[in-house]
């Protein structure tokens, strides 16, 4: 961005990598995949890089707004002082927070989820979803995030991302408004889980399992951790794979 | 014989409206303890969202059939209240079906109708009470769910059955006056081709043929007692009942949030704080005015976050008292289902206890009652708190827009605001945030390190 902004040049949208997006090495491909796509379809982005910070999401959830504002600030006088206009991230949380919540601290931006930007992109046949590897036969189930689903109601955009591909797509019992969490929301990734008798994780796996799904379709960097995570649990690891939507749409535009 | 009828029955009346107002003076007065809010906004989308899930029931009807019998009750509830209208002047005039003479030609479709509908309550309360106890409906069973150990079960079993014994009341009592009419027995016949027999009541009416007229007339005056006291007492009743929903569902939808269900409330007063802080420029937004529109300007800061009832916003106790304890919300927390100790249920119902303590508190000890309690740690534990993933499926389950997930929350920021009480590992979080801009030890400065590998064609 900074590089941008010297050149005299503004960006049609800013990618907002995301703390998972930057550092998660699982994430770390769902950026490159997303950036390869938007490459591929000659978007002109820009990422804030060392610039970007935390948005400030588990903080605020765990109960430290203290620390969520002063996050927030620092990355809205970042987001303001390039007079950034449009925000896509691949991540729900930093979609929620950037969207609903920097504007009451004087962030205004359009912000778009990683999921609506590619169904746009499809809608508009600028992304070619047929000269790589073929998915015909393959079965696919999309497990909502939370901070997309219910909070912002995006149910829609990854499953039309999803049926761009030629694969079958089964739903699970619990979906959309109804999903079941992953289990990281709220802090919760940050630490162990509470005693119980189950990890959250496992049963949302198992009932991703019970369609029959080789693939696990996913939205979100720690929906990706958790289900992966899941997935090895119930020793599936070797027929069942867990991508982002991204992902996919790369793979099989053979980016 | 007739005039001691009618004083008994204002008398009645009279107690019943006294005791009520008493109670809602009270549930009002524990519910202004919230702190203020502005929930007056935007008073279009608010009748919508009333029409459609108060009066609408919508999202009772994410399950179909539980959406109708609901239906039924709730239908039969304000529909046959038009009813009351004639029993009560009846009772204080003394007359006997009042209306009957003027609209001669509605009146029977009128009852005919009240009657279905009573029939309908009668099925469901039965329908209710098999699920409650044969076929065992999972969050109502209080083996699963420990917050239904106390009053709740008892509550919910007295309510199915006071509507069952209404409905029998006034079906009967239909049965025996048709009987009454029939016969020609004293005022009753004079109501002889101008009422006729009812849709329901007309089966019933076998079973008073072998009573003499006095005991009819004693039965008929009986069940015409017992639907009207019952109505009363019931009237009372529910003030300290979960089925406070009935009356409270309504206002408690109207000012239900109209945000994304994902967005946190902002708190202007930390603002103000970081803006210090940071050396930006304070603005107009953060000084806490635009909650306080209505003059009741903090007078300091109070705590940061929630520990007591009276920390939380009045919409939370409006809450509280609005639920019915149905464990929608429960069933649907993914915290609960994998056995964790948090029941969003669990939440509203400790909210209404500790606001019931307190007004307990102001019944015995006077008005300025205080005492060391508090919501969080002698209600709600840390343990529950920290088990919260803030997927809002609670909010979403619950079909009138309750929203645990508010009290949670603000409960959290108390502990790790005020008691520094969170658990080692979010700690730790706070610190990578604050120290590396991220919540893990990352250097930020490799925050743009996978650009190197886009045009790599083997990610590492």
């Amino acid at each position: 961005m900074a590089e941008m902004t010297a050149a005299g040049e503004e960006p049609e949208v800013l990618f907002w990598v995301g703390c998972a997006g930057s550092f998660d090495d699982r994430y770390k491909r769902v950026t490159i995949a997303f950036v390869r796509i938007l490459n591929h379809v000659g978007i002109k982005f820009a990422v804030l890089g060392p610039e970007e910070a935390c948005t400030g999401d588990p903080a605020r959830r765990a109960g430290n707004e203290f620390l969520f504002q002063m996050q927030a600030m620092a990355n809205i006088q970042v987001l303001n002082g390039y007079n950034v206009k449009k925000i896509v991230t691949a991540c729900p949380h930093c979609f929620n927070t950037i969207k609903n919540e920097y504007p009451e601290l004087g962030g205004n931006y359009e912000v778009i989820h990683h999921s609506q930007f590619l169904q746009g992109l499809i809608n508009e046949g600028r992304v070619r979803v047929k000269d790589g590897q073929s998915f015909k036969g393959r079965k696919i189930t999309f497990h909502d995030s939370c901070y997309l689903g219910r909070a912002n109601k995006i149910y829609e955009a990854p499953r039309d991302v999803l049926a761009a591909l030629d694969a079958d797509l089964v739903e699970m019992k619990r979906v959309r408004a109804n999903g079941l969490c992953c289990g990281a929301g709220g802090g919760q990734y940050f630490k162990e889980p509470e005693p119980g008798h189950k990890d959250v994780n496992v049963e949302r796996v198992q009932e991703a399992l019970a369609t029959g799904a080789d693939t696990i379709a996913v939205s979100c960097p720690f929906c990706m951790t958790m289900m992966s995570d899941g997935v090895k649990n119930q020793n599936r690891e070797d027929s069942v794979r867990v991508y982002d939507i991204a992902e996919l749409i790369a793979q099989r535009e053979g980016l | 014989m007739e005039i001691i009828q009618q004083i008994l029955f204002v008398a009645a009346l009279a107690v019943t409206a006294w005791y009520i107002t008493k109670r809602v003076k009270l549930i009002a007065r524990a519910i202004n303890l919230g702190r203020p809010e502005d929930r007056t906004d935007n008073a279009a989308e608010r009748w919508k969202t009333m029409l459609l899930v108060a009066f609408g029931q919508k999202k009772m009807f994410t399950n179909l059939l539980v959406g109708i019998m609901h239906f039924v009750i709730y239908a039969g509830f304000v529909i046959i209240n038009l009813e009351i209208l004639e029993i009560i002047l009846d009772g204080v005039l003394g007359t006997h079906r009042l209306f009957a003479p003027y609209i001669t030609p509605v009146y029977p479709i009128l009852i005919d109708v009240f009657e279905v509908l009573a029939f309908g309550v009668l099925a469901v309360c039965v329908v209710f009470l098999t699920r409650r106890f044969v076929t065992r409906v999972s969050r109502l069973q209080a083996g699963r769910h420990r917050e239904l150990r106390g009053w709740s079960v008892p509550d919910a079993t007295i309510i199915l059955t006071a509507e069952i014994v209404l409905m029998i009341a006034f079906l009967t009592w239909n049965a025996s006056d048709s009987v009454l009419r029939d016969r020609g027995v004293g005022h009753y016949g004079e109501l002889q081709g101008v009422v006729p027999d009812f849709l329901i009541s007309q089966y019933l009416k076998p079973l008073f043929t072998g009573f003499s007229d006095t005991a009819l007339v004693a039965y008929e005056r009986g069940a015409w007692w017992l639907h009207i006291l019952g109505i009363l007492a019931f009237a009372v009743y529910v003030t300290y009942s979960k089925h406070l929903h009935i009356a409270l569902g309504f206002p408690n939808v109207y000012f239900s949030d109209l945000q994304p269900k994902g967005e946190m409330q902002n708190m202007p007063e930390i603002t103000k704080e970081v803006q210090l802080a940071l050396g930006l420029p304070l603005t107009t937004e953060a000084d806490g005015s635009q909650e306080n529109d209505n003059g009741q300007q903090p007078a300091e800061v109070g705590r940061f976050g929630a520990k007591d009832v009276h920390d939380l916003k009045w919409i939370n106790l409006m809450n509280a008292y609005s639920c019915t304890e149905c464990g929608r919300c429960t069933a649907a927390c993914p915290a609960n289902i994998t056995g964790k100790k948090l029941s969003p249920r669990k939440i509203m119902m400790d909210t209404r206890d500790r606001l019931e303590e307190i007004q307990r508190g102001w019944q015995t000890q006077g008005d300025d009652y205080k005492d060391d309690k508090s919501l969080l740690n002698d209600y709600i534990t840390a343990e529950e708190l920290n088990a919260c993933t803030t997927c809002q499926a609670c909010i979403n389950a619950c079909p009138i827009n309750i929203n645990p997930l508010d009290i949670i929350l603000q409960l959290r920021r108390y502990r790790v605001m005020e008691e520094s009480q969170a658990p080692a590992s979010w700690n730790a979080m706070f610190s990578n945030i604050e120290n590396n801009m991220a919540p893990w030890k990352f250097s930020p400065g490799d925050r743009f390190n996978w650009a190197d590998q886009v045009n790599e064609s083997v990610i590492k």
